[in-house]
């Protein structure tokens, strides 16, 4: 299965952009086999940040988890205050008491402009971002949370197998 | 397993406690089959789960979805509660399998609908089957192409 469509300036994304190495994660909030990858990405950004582009990609899974998707728009809202990632981790790392009230306080916590912040997370721009994102992995083949694309194609296995492969591969 | 071109063979099986559906009622719709092996899975975000949320991609191709397995009403009900499902489940419980069978996709060994993916055109043909193993999921992409050929012809 390969990525449709490709990673472009739209995905958020950290470490070297220019990297020959791009990995794009399908992932849900609430989701706790994402939590549990969230520690492992980040060890893996640790080590290999600088020959790594990671891109992560909405797919909330809304009927099974309620505040997946307004923890996805949260993120989103963040985004336009250019602290996507500050969010991102804030949700991941407080994952067990993840509600709508408490996506505030995150955003309090990560410093958001707080007024901006409630104004944007109505924007229905932000809602299509989130529903565009999860399209693009239903057709790409994702069918859990978390699943990954390396270079483009589909890799079955857990972030724990994709940060032994990257170590496997990497000299030095 | 049928494939494509095939007739799809008329069933009638339970989706609640008190209500058949007969397959041919849905001439003049697609619609995708979805044979599993059991309800509760414990995995986070399982096939009857994606495809929830995937409903709204395939009412766009006209297509209503329907899960099967070999597990009863009461067992479909309980799962569906639980995940908040949208669609329904129907029970291929008695004759155990026996739409299964007739699709070609029972499992003896295990006494499971194997899991299999069917979509049906408005005219009851079959267009697109695919048999998955049994461990993977083999998510809506497949089904979603089948869909868009479909609508392209």
């Amino acid at each position: 299965m390969s990525l449709k469509p490709s990673v472009s300036t739209t995905d958020h994304a950290q470490g070297n952009d220019n990297a020959d190495l791009v990995i794009v994660e399908y992932g849900d909030y609430q989701c706790p086999y994402c939590g549990a990858a969230y520690p492992v990405l980040k060890e893996l950004m640790k080590e290999f940040g600088s020959q790594v582009k990671f891109v992560f990609r909405n797919f909330p899974l809304s009927e099974m988890h309620q505040y997946a998707r307004p923890a996805a728009i949260a993120a989103e809202a963040a985004n336009l205050q250019g602290k996507f990632w500050e969010m991102h981790d804030a949700i991941y790392e407080n994952q067990g008491s993840l509600n709508e009230l408490f996506l505030f306080e995150l955003a309090e916590k990560i410093g958001l402009n707080i007024s901006q912040f409630k104004e944007d997370i109505q924007k229905t721009e932000l809602e299509e971002k989130v529903d565009s994102d999860f399209e693009s992995g239903i057709v790409s083949g994702v069918n859990g949370t978390p699943s990954f694309f390396v270079n483009g194609n589909k890799f079955n296995g857990s972030a724990m197998d994709l940060l032994q492969l990257i170590r496997e591969n990497t000299v030095g | 397993m049928l494939q494509k071109g095939t007739v799809a063979p008329d069933f009638t099986l339970f989706a609640t406690p008190d209500q058949k559906i007969t397959l041919s009622e849905f001439k003049g719709k697609n619609v995708i089959l979805a044979f599993y092996p059991a309800d509760w899975s414990p995995v986070c975000s399982d096939q009857m789960a994606l495809y929830n949320e995937t409903l709204k991609f395939f009412h766009k191709y006209d297509a209503e979805l329907f899960g099967i397995s070999v597990d009863s009403k009461w067992c479909h009900l309980a799962f569906s509660q639980s995940r908040n499902l949208h669609f329904p489940l129907l029970a291929d419980f008695e004759a155990k399998g026996e739409t299964a069978k007739k699709y070609g996709v029972y499992d003896d060994e295990e006494g499971e609908c194997k899991r299999a993916l069917f979509v049906i055109n408005k005219d009851g043909i079959i267009e697109w089957s695919y048999l998955s193993p049994t461990a993977i999921n083999p998510g809506a992409d497949g089904i979603l192409e089948a869909l868009e050929n479909l609508n392209t012809k």
